[in-house]
């Protein structure tokens, strides 16, 4: 099996599975517990709070640990909505953005919330000026991805942050993407909250975090007990963010080193594919990308049935991001960057990992080749093209 | 040789579920697929709603398929499904008839449409759990007939089949006993459940088609109008022509002291003609939207035994070509309600001989 999805899941390190182990078997003590066998699983905690804090040049203070990038996202969102309701009820955000941030937001709209989707650019990218003309006296949130999850696509965070600063508005982004694969700093981002997710960057599933600034006061997710400093109730994941501190750790000690390999290969499979493959289209940007990304439209080929070829041959890829597969319409982040609907439907998101190999990309694209050739043979359409092209010459 | 492939339309019914480890048995190389047709994603369709393809269908067949370790998707057909099925029920509807969306699902969505993609991934057969056999006859034709154990009738909604889908198709529980298929499905521990047989109409799971078909056109339907006798006499209000069909009695609305009944509907003049029992009873019928099956032609007036609507037994009848795309049939015993854009589906013997849509 290749497995080129690594945007929807990784691999749990085997170093990462090590470390949790212990805190289902031995270590199991609640870490609020009076004896020493639970509280000094806070410890455990804590010191992966700082790890994490560290990674993002953040306090430890200023880290949540959560059920994964959803919740953070939920959080972030929600919670500063109602805080700085008396302020005003708007709030920006783009058109690409993961559904966990897009439906958050149209649940406030429900809720008498004004909300602006900023359209991006044919490359996925927001235009700081187009935030800068979007901001109104009311708006008190504005929430940009750091990194897309389908076309790779890197938002220049920084720039449109320091609009935020600027204007004194709170400015969210969603890392899920992004953290773990390249260099995130809070301060030179200029961002006030920040969530990621475990199982992005060989993980576990069902934990992440959220940073919040340390002066931004955002209401409590969920109520309960004292966890997370009364932020997020409920007894902690201690085997989880034991194993997120592990994988983030090795994220970050091996990046430069997979930045490195993982985008030359991209580059190797986005060249092999555009060669070898006609009427294909890459999309994202070329140069501002995740290093592990690549996505792709190919005209006249129904995705979903290439999907299926692909797992027969024993390759793991998506049609855009695994969360939207099985939808009827065409992913709303390639109606944003503009690709039409009969294209969209042809899209392809390969997205390497630490494993991946060149001899990999070679079967894969020899396999892409072949699969597509035979779709498009039954499809008129091409046939009419390849009429139409003749008859040109 | 390499194996054949067959991808398996699979509900996660006992049918099916059998059907797929059958051809496996059989040495076949066998995908199972769950056909997404209607609902919404998020949306759970409830058990009683006919459950033939809603998501719970899904996690059922999934289930299934990796007992049965073959590899299984879902795919997605609702484009599909939307043009070809219910917006033809809605236009047929607002054309004054009473459509039949199963064969339109079946020709355009269940087998077009499926066996175009199946063959495009490489599949060689589609295969399902129709309790019915496939023959290719002496003159060189594939026929479906009914499978002799099936409890209900399982061909009339396909008759619209064509010969090339036929020929791609595999329905392996139509050599067994409905036991039989049970006891299979209980000797290799498939835990799937009896699904409940939906006569209705699935993507209406409250019945109440011109509710829907107002919803679908936004409200644009055709007027309340007037009830009339043959004779053009006024006997009241109808709701408008989406709320009838012929033969109907119940609904109406009219006290005439004895049963009455829907016997026309005229969408030209938006009226819904009112006649007595021995009114709703016609000697003949013409059908258009030909499909032939066993016979490659009726050439000649052929004698065969036609049924007007899926519950129907049957009545014999003389069939004829009147015209390129047109067939007049003439009933020995004159039958109840005949009703337009409904298929009239012909036998011979226990074969599918062809069938149209009733004019």
């Amino acid at each position: 099996m290749i497995y080129l999805d690594n945007a929807a899941t990784t691999a749990v390190a085997p170093e990462v599975v090590e470390a949790m182990l212990p805190y289902y078997e031995e270590r199991y003590g609640n870490p609020s517990a009076v004896y020493d066998f639970g509280n000094k699983n806070k410890n455990a905690i804590e010191n992966v709070r700082s790890e994490i804090a560290e990674t993002i040049g953040a306090k430890p203070e200023e880290i949540y640990f959560t059920a994964g990038g959803s919740e953070a996202d939920n959080w972030a969102i929600k919670a500063t909505a109602e805080s700085l309701g008396h302020r005003g009820n708007h709030i920006i955000t783009s058109k690409i953005e993961h559904h966990a941030v897009l439906k958050t937001c149209a649940y406030l709209e429900q809720n008498g919330y004004e909300v602006t989707y900023l359209d991006v650019d044919v490359n996925g990218m927001v235009r700081p000026e187009q935030l800068y003309r979007a901001i109104r006296p009311t708006t008190i949130l504005i929430s940009i991805m750091t990194a897309n999850n389908e076309i790779g696509t890197i938002e220049p965070i920084a720039r449109l942050g320091s609009i935020a600063g600027r204007h004194g508005i709170c400015f969210h982004t969603d890392a899920v993407q992004a953290y773990g694969q390249i260099p995130l700093h809070v301060n030179t981002m200029h961002v006030d909250m920040l969530s990621a997710s475990a199982h992005k960057f060989n993980g576990p599933k069902g934990v992440g975090f959220l940073y919040i600034r340390e002066g931004k006061r955002i209401p409590p997710f969920v109520h309960g007990g004292d966890q997370e400093r009364k932020n997020r109730a409920g007894t902690e994941n201690v085997p989880g963010i034991v194993g997120m501190g592990v994988a983030a750790k090795m994220a970050y000690q091996t990046m430069a080193e997979r930045q490195e390999k993982e985008s030359r290969l991209r580059d190797y499979l986005i060249y092999s594919v555009l060669k070898e493959v006609p009427l294909t289209r890459l999309n994202g940007d070329w140069k501002r990308r995740l290093p592990n990304n690549a996505d792709f439209c190919f005209e006249y080929v129904d995705g979903a049935s290439l999907l299926v070829m692909l797992d027969m041959d024993g390759i793991c890829a998506s049609a855009g991001s695994a969360c939207t597969s099985g939808q009827k319409e065409p992913s709303h982040v390639l109606t944003a960057i503009g690709v039409r609907e009969s294209l969209a439907r042809g899209s392809l998101r390969l997205t390497l990992g630490a494993n991946t190999t060149r001899e990999d990309i070679d079967f894969v694209v020899e396999k892409l080749k072949n699969n597509i050739q035979t779709l498009r043979e039954k499809v008129p359409e091409y046939q009419n093209y390849l009429e139409k092209t003749r008859k040109a010459k | 040789m390499e194996k054949k492939k067959v991808v398996v339309g699979m509900s996660g019914g006992v049918d099916s579920s059998v059907a797929a480890y059958l051809l496996k048995e059989q040495g076949y190389d066998v995908i199972g697929v769950t056909m997404q047709i209607w609902q919404d994603e998020a949306e759970y369709v409830q058990e009683e709603n006919g459950g033939c393809c809603g998501l719970s269908a899904v996690d059922d067949a999934r289930r299934v398929a990796q007992r049965l370790e073959i590899p299984y998707y879902v795919m997605n057909f609702k484009n599909e499904f939307k043009k070809s099925v219910m917006d033809y029920f809605v236009a047929e509807y607002l054309k004054g008839r009473t459509p039949n969306p199963c064969i339109a699902c079946n020709r355009y969505v269940k087998w077009e449409s499926l066996l175009q993609r199946s063959l495009s991934i490489g599949a060689d057969y589609i295969a399902t759990g129709h309790y019915a056999r496939i023959a290719q006859l002496a003159n060189g034709r594939y026929a479906i007939r009914n499978s002799v154990t099936a409890a209900k009738d399982q061909t009339y909604a396909l008759y619209n089949l064509t010969q090339e889908q036929l020929a791609h198709t595999l329905m392996p529980v139509g050599e067994y006993h409905k036991d039989e298929i049970r006891a299979i499905a209980e000797e290799i521990g498939l835990m799937v459940a009896s699904k409940k047989d939906s006569q209705e109409i699935c993507f209406i799971p409250d019945h109440d088609y011109a509710a829907f078909i107002e919803r679908e056109t936004n409200g644009n339907v055709p007027p309340a109008g007037n009830f009339v006798t043959a004779d053009g006499k006024i006997l009241g209000q109808h709701k408008g022509i989406t709320h009838y069909t012929i033969g109907q009695r119940r609904g109406l609305g009219l006290a005439m002291g004895e049963h009455v009944f829907v016997t026309e509907i005229r969408p030209e003049t938006n009226e819904v003609v009112i006649g007595r029992s021995e009114d709703v009873f016609s000697k003949e019928l013409e059908a258009d939207n030909l499909n032939f099956m066993a016979l490659a032609d009726f050439k000649e007036p052929t004698r065969l035994l036609a049924k007007i609507r899926y519950a129907h037994k049957g009545a014999m009848c003389t069939v004829e070509r009147i015209g390129e795309d047109r067939v007049r049939c003439v009933f020995d015993e004159p039958q109840r309600a005949v009703t337009p854009g409904q298929a009239v589906v012909f036998y011979d013997g226990d074969y599918v001989a062809g069938g149209g849509t009733i004019c």
